[in-house]
């Protein structure tokens, strides 16, 4: 009986969400990293991201003869690597339904612990965004210096770039509760749905070529995309004279993005939460919990 | 007379093809039962394909580029089906406790492999003809083959050297658990660089080149390549009749190396109690 009440108390709330965040941190980053030595799980970390931006810089060596000091250069090479945060924290949130449902099968265990499952969702996330952190430094620290992507630290518009950066994890990860949520609704496929959603706001985004390159009929997908407005953000922060080379966005300013990217981010928290609290009670009632499909 | 009477129970090559067939059938059979997985399993490599393509028409790239990037999108669907569906199978059964079922019954593990192998080529065939249709159409290939004979030569040399590898790396993932998930996903983006999945290998170094032809994805898609687009042979590595020997030879080495493989490491997965360890 105390313990009922206790839970429905604020302060005991925001202790119960932040223990679960934090204990939720931790054990995403124990299933991602202790299933190696630490070695060779920091060369797996780096090796897969590299390998990606590798594949664009061959394809563009090739074509180009190896003009790295073009501005599309570094438009391709920074998209891509800011990139990887898409995947890690937007499929990493969401992958925690597949990963406890079906490979641990502990999802129902879960649930009937003391823990705020959202949270315990953007916890498991956030260890993604950890190893994706290292992937994003890696990656632009090795087109800084064996490829001259033109970063001058000095010149970086860090504000900018944190706030930026700051607001677009939280809205991926946000994006990332949506499609969790979603994903405790569908057995036979959920494990594609991250993927397919990555895939498509890869292309859709602009992040490894302009917009104007995609057909006509398709570049307004690209605009209502929230991820399009962040990518530009962190261009314009980190490489600004790249960011003005292609006129994508060159009618908002970095004010205006910056509002259009906090409105998104607020539109998709509140969207993350509801979204999820309709799934779960959806969830609960069609007993989807515990419902193992091999996928 | 009992029902075992009844029953005719094969024995020798009668049995291992049995095996073969019975292997092959879920495979096959699976595609039809789940036919969104098949839209999954294709949108996603046109998804990438799409990404690919409009990256070279942003860099004012030649058509013949956008063919390389079909074509290398096609193929990625058997390079994935190799990881996920060959290698790293028989983790999976080891999860779902069939390894333990397909070691006690009366038949050989080769043939198991192999009917995996005929049922994934089947299956992954359908998806990359799809995938290389849809991406024709989206974007205008044009595929100029010279020698249709040698293109059919190729192709099956090279699935059969795929398909080899496949099946012997199955067997070193006999040994594995959890890691065999993060191993076959390390295996994609450095082999789709290494194979030259997306551009000529051609562009790559030369031994970097030649040490990346072991995997027989990248002989067979650069000699595809020659023989299928008017500029192909320009950007190839080898000569084409040069890769299909060293194909030959993959074959060889791969069919005749998973034969050995599997006994040696189902005799040291036995040995070490690895047949029904399940640590997720």
């Amino acid at each position: 009986m105390q313990a009922t009440q206790g839970i429905g108390k604020p302060a005991k709330e925001r202790g119960v969400s932040g223990r679960t965040f934090r204990a939720a941190a931790w054990l995403g980053w124990q299933i991602e990293s202790n299933w190696a030595d630490p070695l060779i799980f920091f060369i797996y970390s780096v090796i897969k991201p590299l390998s990606g931006a590798a594949i664009l810089v061959v394809m563009y060596s090739v074509i180009t003869n190896g003009a790295f000091d073009d501005p599309m250069f570094a438009y391709i090479y920074l998209g891509n690597a800011f990139y990887i945060y898409v995947a890690a924290v937007l499929t990493g949130v969401s992958w925690t339904v597949i990963d406890d449902r079906e490979i641990y099968r502990m999802l129902k265990y879960i649930y009937i612990a003391p823990v705020h499952v959202p949270v315990y969702l953007l916890g498991r996330g956030f260890a993604k965004f950890a190893f994706g952190s290292l992937a994003v430094f890696i990656t632009i620290a090795a087109g800084v210096y064996f490829l001259n992507v033109p970063l001058d630290l000095s010149l970086v518009n860090w504000p900018l770039f944190a706030v930026s950066l700051t607001l677009g994890i939280v809205m991926l990860a946000m994006m990332g509760l949506v499609l969790g949520s979603v994903m405790l609704l569908i057995v036979n496929n959920a494990n594609f749905m991250g993927e397919a959603v990555a895939g498509a706001l890869y292309l859709f985004s602009g992040a490894v070529f302009p917009l104007s390159i995609l057909p006509g009929w398709l570049q307004p997908v690209g605009y209502i995309i929230p991820i399009s407005y962040w990518l530009e953000l962190l261009r314009r922060s980190v490489v600004g004279q790249v960011a003005e080379s292609f006129p994508t966005f060159s009618q908002f300013s970095d004010i205006q993005l910056l509002a259009i990217l906090a409105g998104l981010t607020a539109l998709f928290t509140i969207l993350g939460f509801v979204v999820f609290r309709y799934c779960d009670h959806q969830a609960r009632e069609k007993g989807y919990l515990d419902r193992y499909s091999n996928f | 007379m009992t029902l075992t009477d009844r029953v005719p129970k094969n024995s020798g090559w009668r049995l291992f093809l049995q095996t073969v067939v019975g292997r092959a059938y879920p495979r096959i059979i699976g595609l039809l039962r789940e036919l969104s997985w098949f839209f999954f399993e294709v949108f996603l490599p046109v998804l990438s394909v799409a990404a690919y393509v409009f990256i070279y028409r942003a860099i004012g790239a030649e058509d013949v580029y956008i063919g390389f990037v079909v074509m290398g999108g096609a193929m990625t669907a058997f390079w994935l089906n190799i990881l996920w569906s060959m290698s790293s199978q028989m983790y999976w059964e080891k999860q779902t406790g069939n390894l333990a079922l397909y070691i006690m019954a009366p038949n050989s593990l080769m043939a198991i492999l192999l009917g995996m192998a005929f049922g994934g080529l089947f299956s992954t065939g359908l998806r990359a003809l799809v995938i290389t249709l849809a991406g024709s159409l989206l974007f205008n290939v044009n595929f100029e083959v010279s020698n249709y004979l040698l293109l059919f030569a190729v192709f099956m040399l090279t699935m059969v050297a795929l398909y080899g590898m496949g099946m012997m790396t199955a067997s070193l993932f006999l040994l594995l658990n959890r890691e065999a998930w993060h191993y076959a996903n390390l295996a994609q983006e450095p082999v789709y660089l290494a194979s030259g999945f997306y551009f000529p290998i051609k562009s790559l170094d030369f031994w970097v080149a030649a040490g990346a032809s072991i995997i027989p994805l990248t002989l067979g898609m650069d000699a595809m390549r020659q023989l299928s687009f008017s500029g192909g042979a320009e950007l190839g590595f080898l000569p084409v009749r040069t890769e299909l020997i060293i194909l030959v030879a993959l074959c060889v080495v791969f069919l005749f190396g998973a034969r050995w493989l599997l006994k040696y490491m189902e005799r040291l997965a036995v040995r070490e109690g690895r047949l029904t360890e399940s640590r997720r």
